[in-house]
C-alpha cells in the first residue's frame, strides 16, 4: 500500500513536498464533512433541494480530489463511492431515502476518523468493506455497475491493460503482486518482451479477469491513478465510451502513455469557433454570497494567547500609569494627562479587540447537537425536533471546548428523562413529537445557555422522597426551586430513581462542578407534565473578570462582579445570631447567613471597627450571603492570572490579579468561601433571636 | 511574467497549484469560486486560466463561458481542471471554450508541462 508520503516524494521528481498543503486539506475536509453533515440532517427527504444536493456532492467530491491528490488512498476510495451515489441522487436518478441518509452519516464519521488517523498517525479505521458495499448497493452498483449492465459480469474477459507512464518503474511489480494477493482480480501477463519495455515508463499487460473495468481500476487504484490505467478489449469495443456511457469509467479509447490531460485543438492563438458565441453571458449565481473563508486568517491558538497576555501586561502598567498620574498637576502637565487618558482608552480598545480574537459562535457547539439528537431519538424510539436559537452569540474559545461536555449531558438527559414516548405524550394531550430548544444569549456581563424541553417535568414527590430515603435534610415545604437543587447531589441521579429510565453513568453533579469550575452556574426550573429548564450561566472569557474589590482589614480583595448583587451598609439592627445557623442578616424580610471576611481569611479582627462595616450580598451555588468587608474600593475589569500555575492551589480563592498600583489582590471563590462557612443544612424559614 | 488565474474552491487544491506555479515563476492570482474567479480576471488581465469543473456559485464550465464573453480572454488559454474525465463533461469544456482539460488528481509536473504546452 501507498503511503502518502511517497506519492509526494515520487512525482514531484523531489521538487514538491506535498505534505506542505497536508494541514491545509485537513482542514478544508474537516469543514466539507460538517457541512455536509449539517445539510443530511436538514435535509428534506421527501422533496430536497436542488441546491443541498448539490451542496452534498461537491462536499464530497471536494475531499476526494484533495484526498486523491495527497495520496490518502483509503479516503479517495470512500468519497468515490459516495460520489457516485450522490451523483445518481442529484441528478435524480435514484430518489433520496432515509437509509441513505443513516450511509451517508456514517460514512462521515468514518471519513472523519480516517482523515483524523492520517492527521494524528493514528491508526485508521477498521474494515470499511460493508460500508463500501451498502454505499455501492444504495447508488445501485452492486450488481449492475453504474447503471450500465453492458459489461459481463461472471464471464472471464480477456483485456489489454496498459498502465503507464509512471515514474516510479517499481510500482509495476505492485501491481503484478495484487493480482497474486487478490485472487478474484483474475490472471496478469506481460505483453511485451523485458528487453522492449527498457527505457520506457509504461507496461503493457493481458489481463484475464470477470470483474468489471471499474472495479479492476479501483483495485489499481491503490498503486496508480486512474488516469495511468488503459483497458482495451481487443475485439474493438473500445469505442463504447464516446458514447458517455455514465458511469462507464472513461478509460477506453485513449492514447497510448495518457498524461492525464489533454488539449481541444491545436494551440495556441486561435479563436475557439464555439456555440459559446450564442449563448448568454449573463452567469448563473447559485448563491448569494457565502463566501465566508474569503478574508479569514489562520492563526495559531498560541500566537493569540501570546498577545492576550501581552495585553494583559498592557494593561496593568497602563492601569499603574495612571494610578502614578492622579498626583500629577493637570494644569501644569495638560499634555500628559491628555495622554494618560488615551492612553487608557487604546489599552481598553485593544483589550476588547484582542479578546475578541478568542471569540468562536455558540454554532460550533451547537452543530453537534442536530446529529446527536437524531441518534439519540432513534435509539429510544422518541420523535424530537431540535430548535436552536442564538448560534452567533459569542463565546471564548476556552469556554467553547469545556462547555460542549456538560451540554451534550444536559441534552442527553433531557431526551432520555425528560421528553417521553410518543404514546405517552398522546396520552397526555401533547404533540407526539417533543421539542428540545437550545439557545444562546448574553446577559449582563454573562452568556446564558438554555436547554428546554417540553416533556414530563420533573416530579417533586418522587425527588423529595429518593432524598428522604438516602437521608438527606427535606421538608416538604420546601420551595420547588429548593427541591430541583438536590438533583445535583452527587449520586442523585434522576436515571434511576426518578423516572426509572436507564442511566449513562455520570450524575448530574457533574455537570454543575464542570461549569462551576469555568466560573458559571447552572439554574433549573421545571413544571410536572409541561417541561424542564436548565440555565447555564458563564461569564464571556477566563482571562478578563469584572470584579468588585473590597478592603479586608488593609488588604484587597476580588469578589467576581458576577457574585454580587448587591452591597450595603451594616446598621446595628440587621444582625441577629440564628440558633444552629450562627449569625443572620435581615435584609428586606429575607434572612442571609453572615460570613465575615475576617474570619475565613484569618486576619485578626480589630475590635469594635464593626459599625463602620460593609455587607456586600453575594449569589453563589443558588444560594445568597452576605459577606463582611471593612470598605468597597470600586469595580475593575481585572486580569485573571492563575495561582496555582504561579504559587499553588489555595481553598476560597480563585486566581490572583495585579492592581493598578503594583500589588497582588486575591481572586475569592464566592462559592467555596461560603460553603466552608456555612454549618450544617440551611433551611428556609429560621427561628431568630435578636443579637443585641 | 506571464501571470495565471487559479479558480478552484478546494483551498489545499489552489495552494499546491499557487506554489508549483510560483516556484516555476509565474505570477499567480487565485479565487475560490466562478463568481470569485470572474472578478479577478476582471481585475486583472491574466494570462492563463486553470479552472476547477465542480465549484459553488458559478461552476467552471459557466465561468469559463463567461469569460470567452469578455473580449480580452477571448483567445486566452484555459485549461479545466475536473475529478470528472468523462468524455462529457470534455465535450461540455470544450463547447464552452476551454482549451484542454486535466485530471486530478495530477502531478504538478504535469500541470508545468501542459502549461508550457498552452504558452507556447
Amino acid at each position: 500500500m501507498i503511503e502518502p508520503g511517497t506519492v509526494a516524494n515520487q512525482t514531484a521528481s523531489g521538487e514538491i513536498d506535498l505534505t506542505q498543503f497536508y494541514q491545509v486539506f485537513f482542514e478544508e475536509a474537516g469543514e466539507n464533512l460538517s457541512s455536509m453533515e449539517t445539510l443530511l440532517l436538514a435535509i428534506s427527504v421527501d422533496e430536497p433541494a436542488e441546491d443541498d444536493l448539490h451542496a452534498i456532492f461537491r462536499a464530497a467530491h471536494s475531499i476526494k480530489g484533495g484526498a486523491a491528490t495527497f495520496g490518502f488512498q483509503d479516503v479517495t476510495e470512500l468519497t468515490h463511492e459516495l460520489e457516485t451515489l450522490l451523483d445518481r441522487v442529484r441528478k435524480r436518478e435514484l430518489a433520496l431515502s432515509t437509509e441513505m441518509i443513516d450511509v451517508l452519516l456514517e460514512a462521515g464519521d468514518v471519513l472523519k476518523a480516517q482523515l483524523a488517523a492520517h492527521q494524528h498517525g493514528g491508526e485508521a479505521a477498521g474494515d470499511i468493506s460493508t460500508l463500501l458495499s451498502h454505499v455501492r448497493r444504495l447508488a445501485g452498483e452492486d450488481s449492475v455497475h453504474g447503471g450500465a449492465p453492458a459489461v459481463p459480469h461472471a464471464s472471464t474477459r480477456t483485456l489489454e491493460m496498459t498502465i503507464g507512464p509512471l515514474g516510479d518503474l517499481g510500482i509495476f511489480d505492485n501491481v503484478i503482486e495484487l493480482f497474486g494477493e487478490i485472487p478474484d482480480l483474475g490472471k496478469i501477463t506481460f505483453l511485451d518482451d523485458v528487453s522492449a519495455t527498457c527505457g520506457t515508463t509504461s507496461r503493457r499487460y493481458r489481463v484475464e479477469t470477470a470483474c468489471p473495468d471499474e472495479e479492476l481500476c479501483d483495485l489499481l487504484g491503490f498503486h496508480v491513478s486512474r488516469e495511468q490505467v488503459r483497458l482495451v478489449s481487443p475485439p474493438a469495443v473500445a469505442h463504447v465510451a464516446d458514447e458517455a456511457v455514465s458511469g462507464l469509467p472513461p478509460l477506453a479509447g485513449r492514447d497510448n502513455g495518457d498524461p492525464g490531460y489533454g488539449l481541444f485543438d491545436e494551440l495556441p492563438t486561435k479563436v475557439v469557433a464555439a456555440p459559446s458565441a450564442r449563448t448568454e453571458p449573463k452567469v448563473r449565481v447559485d448563491r448569494p454570497a457565502a463566501g465566508a473563508d474569503a478574508a479569514t486568517l489562520r492563526v495559531s491558538v498560541e500566537k493569540v494567547d501570546q498577545l492576550i497576555n501581552l495585553v494583559g501586561e498592557l494593561v496593568i502598567t497602563q492601569s499603574m500609569l495612571s494610578n502614578k498620574g492622579r498626583d500629577i498637576d493637570s494644569a501644569k502637565h495638560a499634555g500628559m494627562v491628555g495622554g494618560l487618558a488615551d492612553l487608557e482608552r487604546n489599552t481598553r480598545s485593544l483589550q476588547e479587540a484582542v479578546m475578541s480574537i478568542r471569540m468562536i459562535p455558540m454554532a460550533v457547539v451547537f452543530n453537534r447537537f442536530p446529529r446527536m439528537l437524531r441518534d439519540l431519538a432513534a435509539k429510544l424510539g422518541k420523535e424530537i425536533d431540535l430548535q436552536t436559537s442564538g448560534e452567533a452569540t459569542e463565546l471564548d474559545k476556552g469556554l467553547i471546548e469545556k462547555i460542549t461536555d456538560p451540554l451534550t449531558h444536559l441534552i442527553r438527559n433531557s431526551v432520555d428523562h425528560g421528553i417521553e414516548l410518543p404514546a405517552a405524550r398522546i396520552a397526555a394531550g401533547k404533540p407526539a413529537r417533543g421539542t428540545l430548544s437550545l439557545s444562546a444569549f448574553h446577559r449582563g456581563g454573562s452568556i446564558i445557555i438554555e436547554v428546554r424541553d417540553d416533556g414530563a417535568g420533573l416530579n417533586r414527590n418522587r425527588i423529595l422522597a429518593k432524598a428522604r430515603e438516602r437521608g438527606m435534610a427535606v421538608s416538604d415545604a420546601m420551595a420547588d426551586k429548593d427541591v430541583w437543587q438536590l438533583i445535583w447531589a452527587p449520586g442523585f441521579s434522576t436515571a434511576e430513581q426518578v423516572t426509572d429510565v436507564s442511566g449513562r453513568g455520570v450524575g448530574m453533579d457533574v455537570v454543575t462542578k464542570n461549569i462551576a469550575a469555568l466560573g458559571g452556574s447552572v439554574e433549573l426550573d421545571s413544571a410536572e407534565g409541561l417541561g424542564t429548564r436548565v440555565s447555564v450561566r458563564l461569564p464571556l472569557t477566563l482571562a478578563i473578570m469584572d470584579g468588585m474589590s473590597v478592603a479586608v482589614n488593609g488588604d484587597t480583595f476580588i469578589l467576581p462582579l458576577a457574585n454580587v448583587v448587591e452591597s450595603l451598609q451594616v446598621s446595628p439592627d440587621m444582625l441577629r445570631t440564628v440558633v444552629g445557623e450562627g449569625r443572620v442578616a435581615a435584609i428586606r424580610d429575607e434572612y442571609l447567613p453572615v460570613v465575615c471576611l475576617h474570619e475565613v481569611l484569618k486576619s485578626p479582627t480589630p475590635k469594635g471597627a464593626s459599625s463602620s462595616k460593609i455587607l456586600v450580598i453575594v449569589e453563589a451555588d443558588g444560594a445568597r450571603t452576605a459577606l463582611m468587608v471593612d470598605q468597597l474600593i470600586g469595580q475593575h475589569q481585572v486580569v485573571v492570572k492563575n495561582l496555582e500555575a504561579n504559587y499553588r492551589k489555595v481553598p476560597g480563592v480563585s486566581g490572583a490579579t495585579i492592581l493598578g498600583d503594583g500589588r497582588v489582590a486575591l481572586i475569592l471563590d464566592v462559592a467555596q468561601v461560603v460553603a466552608a462557612c456555612s454549618s450544617g443544612p440551611r433551611t428556609t424559614r429560621p427561628t431568630h433571636q435578636p443579637v443585641h | 511574467m506571464y501571470s495565471i488565474l487559479a479558480v478552484d474552491d478546494s483551498a489545499s487544491m489552489r495552494q499546491m497549484v499557487a506554489f508549483t506555479l510560483k516556484g516555476a515563476g509565474f505570477d499567480v492570482v487565485q479565487a475560490a469560486d466562478g463568481q470569485e474567479g470572474l472578478e479577478q480576471a476582471r481585475n486583472k488581465t491574466v494570462n492563463l486560466m486553470l479552472i476547477d469543473q465542480n465549484m459553488p456559485r458559478v461552476d467552471g464550465i459557466s465561468l469559463v463561458k463567461a469569460l470567452r464573453q469578455m473580449p480580452q480572454y477571448k483567445v486566452t488559454p484555459i485549461l479545466m481542471l475536473t475529478t470528472e474525465s468523462s468524455d462529457a463533461m470534455k465535450a461540455a469544456g470544450r463547447a464552452a471554450g476551454a482549451n484542454g482539460w486535466m485530471v486530478k488528481p495530477f502531478e504538478p509536473s504535469r500541470l508545468l508541462e501542459v502549461i508550457k504546452k498552452l504558452l507556447g
